[in-house]
């Protein structure tokens, strides 16, 4: 009886890939770590959370994004990271900066020991809410990445995990 | 509900406008304090309009969202107007792709523009140069 819900979302295809040379960055947020190493922060206070979204903000800056892009990414972190520390009951957000095709891309993986999501599709929807969100967080943070993958047990947990890429 | 916790934004009063503006950090408790704070000045002040920059704000997400809606339509039951004044461009093209329009919070480009819309002028302005 085990249920497991996963959806897994790809709103545009990811851009064509044009080779430049990969630009290796050091490190990604504030924390160190090398490209493609995840760098994991905690998410369990309301402290977390800011310091999540400063890392976040560091990453994308890092790894090239535009100012819009920067917005977005930050904007969908803040929203799993909050879904995390409300509905997860605390958990981990890493960071990972990925090289593909000569592209560049910010994986985000928000992570949880929750209760779980017991419908992903009505989670997903506008207006959605079981807490104290206007009910946008899981379909708009969808909408403000590229790839969007969720991966929820009840009882076990939800794992969020969404990618943006660059525009170059 | 525990002791008042000061929200660290000062606000204001213009003639019958408060103005004051959200901090790029708004965790829950400084938002439930700020909402606390300003209901309170409105309710004492009766001012016919509320001014609030966002101008500092990096991000909407849908907490702070909800945290504005909340304000504007609280200051409407006590007979004040809300301006939200100055979002950042970025922030305004994410809103709308989260899915979030803010409606019924009337906005304005600037903090000065959301005060004209409130009826305050500044008329000792002198008149630009290569104006007709």
């Amino acid at each position: 009886m085990k249920m497991t819900d996963e959806v897994v979302a790809t709103r545009r295809s990811r851009p064509a890939s044009r080779p430049t040379p990969d630009p290796v960055g050091p490190s990604i947020g504030v924390s160190g770590g090398p490209s493609g190493t995840p760098v994991v922060h905690e998410v369990r206070t309301e402290e977390d959370l800011l310091v999540v979204r400063h890392a976040v903000r560091a990453a994308t800056l890092e790894c090239g994004f535009s100012l819009i892009d920067q917005t977005r990414v930050v904007t969908a972190a803040s929203e799993l990271a909050r879904n995390t520390y409300i509905h997860g009951g605390g958990g981990t957000m890493s960071l990972e900066r990925l090289n593909r095709h000569g592209r560049t891309g910010l994986l985000l993986v928000a992570r949880d020991e929750g209760p779980g999501i017991e419908d992903v599709e009505q989670a997903l929807e506008d207006g959605y809410t079981t807490g104290a969100g206007l009910g946008h967080g899981l379909g708009g943070a969808r909408r403000l990445m590229h790839e969007f993958r969720i991966h929820t047990e009840p009882g076990v947990g939800t794992t969020v995990s969404a990618i943006r890429w660059t525009e170059r | 509900m525990s002791a008042p916790v000061p929200a660290g934004v000062p606000i204001l009063r213009l003639g019958n406008v408060l103005v004051t503006g959200l901090l790029d950090e708004l965790d829950d408790k400084t938002a439930r304090a700020f909402t606390d704070e300003l209901t309170e000045r409105i309710a004492a002040d009766g001012p016919a309009g509320v001014l609030i920059d966002i101008s500092r704000l990096e991000i909407i997400d849908s907490f702070v969202a909800r945290t504005l809606s909340e304000l504007t339509t609280t200051a409407r039951l006590l007979g004040a107007r809300v301006v939200v004044a100055g979002m950042r461009p970025p922030v305004a093209i994410t809103l709308v792709e989260l899915g979030l329009a803010l409606e019924g919070v009337e906005t304005a480009l600037t903090a000065e523009r959301g005060m004209q819309a409130l009826g305050w002028y500044h008329g000792s302005q002198p008149p630009e140069r290569g104006t007709r």
